[in-house]
């Protein structure tokens, strides 16, 4: 018996599995790679900004360290540079912004969704669309030249007869400051809890509505005892979205601010916000440890979004009931 | 058809490079303060010369970075370079860099103050005091003593400056640093430093914005702009004690009288200057040009440009409001650009 020779082909990798190469070929795998490729740069770039950030700050965090967080004072000309103030204006404007716009825009979201008849609420979604797309320099002109009179004309005066026994609202009334950084941010940022909560709300199934009426609920009870914490996930996303414009806006808050590195716990006190300070001096910063300060400015407002992202996500995972809509964290 | 245009466009964008080769093209940046005349100047010289001169004005610091990496041919800045600056270009670039003044520009103070409609007469020590926040009122005798005759009201003073870095801030606080030695200490002299008192305004608009929105509020504001947008500015007392209130005149006096002691590479101060009509708040902006220049075309390009910048171009300074270059500094300089090599 001769035994011909027949070329066995060898078992291969693994039988039946196919190379990567000739996987390509098939379309889905393709399109898993490319897509996969797009959400790895976005990851990449923040990875990138922040290496080059880190880098960039390398000389003031040697000279500074830790004390960079703490130190008060800004002194171009004798390098001593500190975050303190900064960290404490871009704090508390937001704060103050958030106070106003979320009650207003959910507010507002819960009666656009809810409440309004259709003929209302179209139009008026369209120019809150229209309010979430004006730049923010338009925002800062609108400070300057209607709030800050209207602050320091009657608002501010009127907060300090009636409310001045705070600590919050006393000291000398300039018009502009923390409350009037804080009421511009407000006025920038309702669009997007509007927009993004009344979506939310309008995709709340209609059964639970209606299941909330059978069991004898008043209109507005089911809204609010039944439908928005269903859309508590998603509002409370859109509250995040408003905070991380509030933290990073720069031109309308260095216009009406007041621009001065101070801590004071009055809110009529002029500010000053890490964004601002920066597109203040970076042009112009000669020294090396004045920019190197300045953009380990930047990081701290990196580390700042991000725990507060942090806090936000860990906020709505203890609060998530199961059953609600988008449930995952 | 497709083809037809594809080789079009090939012919274009190749004949399009050729052109764009054969004109010279220079690249600077620098200050914002001298922009509008550079840009005027850049203008008539290409259209006497053909030789293109860019210019971005991203500010002195920016300038003065940007021609130390070699990223432009020359730059431009409000405040001279310093010593670790110029320390820092020999390091990088082997070579010096010379300073040039093209025009002369002032600070002055303005004001918004209830029921005061004429120029005030400020005093060194009344700037410096309001600056540093020791006089905190507008009737206070350090201000009142120059202005006998005006009721001024007894409001606290509110004190506007730049927030953002600027040569005018650097000239401002370059002259309260001369006059007064507690601002020296304390406070220093710099495009940007640290404000004892005083909100901040982006830009010369943003205080301005801030003076008229602001009662009782005091700034400063480059000559210029205060002249082209009728601000109501004030006089300041000079060294030889005149009350003097800014115009061309006397801030070409400013720079004629430090001209006799001007230093050859024309790094100096003009701020408080003698003189009997000088403003003392003036100072020069400087281009900043490498010592030696390897492309030679560029070179005698600018050497060109400049000869005829701080001659026949003075003529047109005076009309946006800048001030001319005294003849002594003038013929000093001509004779410096043949150090360019």
């Amino acid at each position: 018996m001769s035994t011909s020779s027949i070329n066995v082909p060898s078992a291969g990798p693994i039988a039946g599995s196919r190379s990567f190469l000739s996987r390509l070929r098939n379309g889905d795998e393709v399109a898993r790679l490319v897509t996969f490729l797009f959400a790895a740069s976005v990851v990449l770039t923040t990875v990138l900004l922040v290496y080059e950030l880190w880098i960039g700050a390398a000389l003031s965090r040697h000279k500074f360290g830790l004390a960079f967080f703490f130190t008060r004072v800004w002194d171009p000309i004798a390098e001593q540079f500190g975050a303190l103030p900064f960290i404490y204006g871009t704090l508390v404007t937001a704060a103050v912004s958030l106070l106003l716009a979320v009650p207003l825009g959910i507010g507002a979201a819960i009666f656009l969704a809810e409440l309004a008849p259709q003929k209302l609420s179209d139009p008026l979604q369209f120019f809150i669309d229209l309010l979430a797309a004006v730049p923010s320099v338009i925002y800062g002109l609108l400070g300057v030249f209607i709030v800050i009179p209207m602050m320091r004309e009657w608002v501010q005066p009127a907060l300090k007869n009636t409310l001045g026994f705070l600590p919050l609202f006393q000291g000398p009334v300039y018009g502009m400051g923390f409350l009037t950084a804080g009421i511009v941010l407000a006025i920038m940022v309702i669009p997007y809890i509007i927009s993004v909560s009344r979506e939310v709300l309008l995709s709340v199934p209609r059964d639970q509505r209606e299941a909330a009426l059978a069991l004898g609920s008043t209109r507005w009870e089911s809204t609010w005892k039944v439908v928005v914490p269903f859309a508590k996930t998603g509002i409370m996303g859109s509250i995040f979205l408003a905070l991380a414009r509030a933290l990073g806006e720069t031109m309308a808050v260095t216009m009406v601010i007041g621009n001065t590195p101070t801590i004071s716990s009055s809110l009529f006190s002029p500010g000053y916000s890490i964004a601002a300070v920066i597109a203040n001096e970076f042009t112009e910063a000669t020294g090396d440890m004045h920019l190197s300060a300045l953009i380990e400015l930047g990081l701290v407002l990196f580390l700042l979004t991000f725990i507060l992202n942090g806090l936000a996500r860990l906020l709505m995972l203890l609060t998530t009931q199961r059953g609600s809509g988008m449930g995952h964290a | 058809m497709k083809r037809l245009a594809g080789t079009l466009l090939l012919v274009v964008a190749f004949g399009g490079m050729l052109l764009a080769q054969n004109a010279l093209l220079i690249n600077g940046a620098g200050a914002t303060f001298p922009y509008p005349i550079y840009s005027k100047w850049f203008d008539e010289y290409h259209k006497a010369n053909g030789t293109q001169i860019n210019y971005q004005s991203v500010g002195s610091g920016a300038g003065i970075k940007q021609v130390t990496e070699g990223t432009v041919d020359f730059g431009a800045s409000d405040g001279p370079m310093n010593d670790d600056q110029i320390k820092a270009y020999r390091a990088k670039n082997g070579t010096g860099i010379l300073h040039f003044p093209t025009v002369l520009g002032a600070v002055v103070p303005t004001y918004n103050v209830a029921g005061v409609s004429g120029a005030l007469n400020f005093t060194p020590e009344a700037l410096s005091g309001i600056f540093l926040g020791h006089i905190s009122k507008w009737n206070d005798p350090a201000i009142a003593g120059a202005n006998k005759g005006v009721n001024l009201p007894g409001n606290d003073i509110v004190v506007i400056h730049r927030s953002d870095g600027s040569g005018t801030t650097y000239i401002w606080t370059d002259y309260l640093s001369k006059v007064n030695s507690d601002w020296k200490d304390k406070v220093g002299k710099g495009t940007s430093v640290n404000w004892p008192v005083g909100l901040g305004g982006k830009g010369n608009e943003g205080v301005t914005g801030l003076i008229k929105q602001t009662p009782n509020s005091i700034g400063y504001v480059e000559l210029i702009y205060a002249a082209q947008n009728k601000v109501p500015y004030g006089s300041v007392k000079n060294a030889a004690g005149t009350q003097v209130k800014a115009d061309l005149a006397s801030v070409t006096e400013a720079a004629a009288a430090a001209a006799k002691t001007i230093p050859d590479d024309f790094r100096v101060s003009i701020t408080n200057a003698p003189g009997k009509n000088a403003y003392p708040i003036s100072s020069f902006t400087w281009l900043l040009i490498p010592e030696k220049f390897k492309d030679t075309a560029k070179r005698e390009a600018l050497k060109g440009f400049l000869k005829w910048a701080i001659t026949d171009g003075q003529g047109a300074v005076e009309n946006l409001s800048y001030a001319k270059l005294p003849k002594e500094v003038v013929d000093k300089e001509l004779k410096a650009i043949s150090k360019v090599q």
